[in-house]
């Protein structure tokens, strides 16, 4: 009974749906101002959510049963990985070692439902945005996973995020170090691949394929996409804290810390064109990646 | 094995507001071949003019384009004057030029936005429109109106510019100068801008002479031609100012020419309300004798050329329209085929393409391929689907 009020309640999907779509109006929000623009009201994103459940749901011919399953995938396992990390950081050695592992899994599903969904629904335009999207996973974990790694080794070899947490409170936020720096910086331009914003939005770029992954899809699935993506731009955030920044957990202290990286973030977004696919491909295995086996290597070295 | 798939742009795309139809044949992301279809918008502007008396065309043909609404009308009454040979009041000559070369600001500006939204930089795009604003607002100071203008007439302006507004213009325009430099750097200096625009969507110099393509786009690869200096009309003979000519020939290149002329029509724009005369600012035409004329404006997007024909009457018996999109537009087929679809989106749009200046219609027969409607045919395959449509409401 208490692992059903975690998952669909507190700190599960209702709490981290409502959070979500919040920090989405707040990303709206500030786009709109730094773009001499009034912006939506608070509510909007809700409203959007409502309107989307009204509107018929249209499923191109010959698309695969995959086609409507997939939202659902995604949406479950971003509920997952909120939960566990909700409930991690109120109790932190209530959850199973080795949930670092589980949590990293659950976030690789958004993109590959987005992915299976878009090709079975037969769009050519689809399939271009799900393979850009395919290259774009391809591209983002390595560097991802090398950061987390460095987590994992400053936290002497735990994989347990309630360990990870004690460990900070103990010892001091890994961000305060030099290799904990560098690993950040690389989680967050993963981070924002994985939401799928500037300068990485290529596998829904408008402009050129249309919206792309989510071309064929409307009504409920689209809905559920949206909150997928909502919940994804609260729990990306709170795993960073999390693993990074975890010294001074209390609410006010967290809510500055998410508010802090919401607008990285939305500044990152605003002030980038959006790369090509190979150009994303080419920065996520150069750069980062070498940024990333430094962290490391800094890392091992005690720095 | 190659798999070809068309990725169709158009003709209701949320790339370009206008309907065109660009078929990209890819292979994985490579375009390999494109098709380029347009005609979805065709008004019949040529026919129409010529039921119309001389002085109502230039509100015409200012509705060809809402962009160079003012280029249209000013080569048009270049044509007619060229026909009649009159030389026209001095300052009517300098507020034309002055209101073309704002045109030209607005234009490129929107142009810079348009490019930003393309490759999904939104933020340029709202700042770019932002410092369109105050141009437009000069725009509805100096004409009443903000996009239409309707300042040319046979023989002169409609309008004069009063002089208490010149300081409030000139002042307008030194608030323009620190935008321009703004954007002048985010473009040149962002390393994300310069790895999407450089080296994409080439069009070498020997190309754009093949392919005939003007204004802008044919300065980015190298050619200097601009009519403003080979046939200077207006008062542009009378200011100094220079042609913007880059080599390159990339998309990079486009932008940096659009972006430097900003500065130089400022200075044209700064010079004329400095010299402008004292004076009447318009020539009552009282008839128009019989021949032809022609008339050439540079248009933000390249040359614009207008020919009108006269048999002594009140109306034109012909009335010829080029507009510089009609040739830069089928330059895509060299410059995108070769890059990523990513890359496409923006070399097609790095033309400043404007698709209602330029719609043509012919009708062929399928085999002997020969014309076989005229103007009068089209016109009454319009009333009778007009009459049917009425009664079907019935």
């Amino acid at each position: 009974m208490r692992t059903l009020f975690n998952y669909l309640i507190f700190p599960g999907f209702l709490f981290s749906a409502c959070v979500g779509l919040i920090a989405c109006w707040i990303d709206r929000k500030v786009t709109a101002r730094i773009q001499w623009r009034v912006g939506p009201p608070w509510y909007q994103n809700f409203v959007d959510i409502v309107k989307l459940l009204g509107k018929e749901t249209i499923v191109p011919a010959g698309a695969k049963i995959t086609f409507l399953l997939s939202p659902v995938l995604g949406l479950l396992s971003t509920i997952l990985v909120a939960t566990i990390l909700g409930v991690t950081v109120r109790l932190p050695l209530e959850s199973f070692i080795g949930d670092l592992i589980v949590v990293l899994y659950l976030l690789i599903i958004p993109a590959i439902s987005i992915i299976i969904g878009a090709f079975s629904s037969r769009n050519p335009l689809a399939s271009i945005g799900a393979s850009r999207e395919m290259k774009l996973v391809l591209g983002y974990e390595l560097p991802f996973i090398l950061a987390i790694t460095v987590i994992i080794i400053k936290s002497a070899g735990s994989i347990q995020i309630g360990s990870i947490l004690n460990h900070q409170i103990n010892f001091g936020s890994n961000l305060a170090s030099f290799s904990g720096m560098l690993a950040f910086l690389v989680a967050i331009i993963c981070m924002q691949a994985k939401l799928g914003f500037a300068p990485f939005d290529m596998s829904e770029s408008e402009q050129e394929i249309m919206g792309g992954v989510f071309i064929e899809y409307s009504g409920l699935p689209l809905a559920i996409f949206k909150l997928t993506k909502a919940i994804l731009l609260y729990t990306m955030p709170l795993l960073l804290i999390i693993l990074f920044w975890a010294k001074n957990l209390t609410i006010l202290a967290s809510i500055g810390k998410y508010i802090a990286i919401l607008v990285i973030i939305i500044l990152i977004k605003n002030t980038n064109p959006r790369l090509r696919i190979d150009q994303a491909i080419r920065f996520f295995w150069g750069p980062v990646t070498s940024l990333a086996i430094i962290a490391i290597a800094l890392a091992l070295f005690g720095l | 094995m190659s798999h070809k798939v068309v990725v169709p742009i158009g003709p209701y795309h949320p790339l370009q507001e206008e309907p065109e139809y660009f078929r990209l044949y890819v292979e994985g992301e490579k375009v390999v071949d494109i098709d380029i279809v347009i005609g979805y918008m065709h008004r019949g502007i040529e026919e129409l003019s010529e039921h119309k008396h001389f002085d109502q065309i230039p509100f015409l043909v200012e509705r060809i384009c809402g962009i160079c609404s003012t280029s249209h009308p000013f080569a048009y009454v270049n044509a007619v004057e060229d026909l009649i040979k009159i030389t026209i009041p001095e300052r009517a000559l300098y507020i034309r030029t002055i209101i073309a070369e704002m045109e030209r600001i607005h234009s490129h500006l929107l142009w810079l936005g348009l490019a930003g939204h393309f490759i999904g930089y939104n933020t340029v795009w709202m700042w770019s429109w932002r410092y369109r604003e105050p141009v437009l607002d000069m725009f509805e100071m100096i004409t009443g109106n903000r996009n239409h203008y309707a300042m040319m007439k046979v023989g002169g302006v409609r309008r004069d510019i009063k002089d208490e507004d010149v300081p409030i213009l000139k002042k307008t325009l030194d608030d323009l100068v620190p935008a321009v430099d703004m954007f002048k750097g985010a473009v040149m200096d962002d390393p994300v801008i310069k790895a999407r625009l450089k080296g994409i969507g080439i069009l070498t110099k020997q190309q754009a002479i093949d392919w005939a393509v003007v204004g802008p786009t044919a300065r980015a690869s190298g050619i200097n031609i601009d009519v403003r200096k080979d046939d200077p009309y207006g008062a542009y003979d009378k200011v100094s100012w220079n042609v913007i000519v880059e080599e390159d020939g990339d998309i990079f290149a486009k932008t940096k020419v659009r972006i430097l002329e900003m500065y130089e029509s400022i200075r044209i724009i700064r010079e004329c309300l400095d010299k402008m005369p004292k004076g009447p600012i318009d020539f009552d035409v009282k008839d128009i004798p019989p021949g032809e004329g022609i008339g050439r404006v540079e248009a933000p997007r390249g040359e614009c050329f207008h020919y009108v024909k006269s048999d002594g009457t009140n109306r034109p018996i012909r009335h010829k329209i080029r507009a510089p999109s009609y040739m830069n537009v089928a330059s895509n087929k060299i410059a995108a085929v070769g890059g990523t679809i990513s890359d496409a989106t923006i070399t097609l749009a790095a033309v400043d393409p404007c698709y209602c200046c330029t719609e043509r219609l012919t009708v062929l027969d399928k085999h002997s391929n020969k014309n076989i409607m005229n103007g009068w045919d089209l016109i009454r395959l319009s009333q009778e689907k007009t009459e049917k449509l009425r009664n079907s409401i019935k």
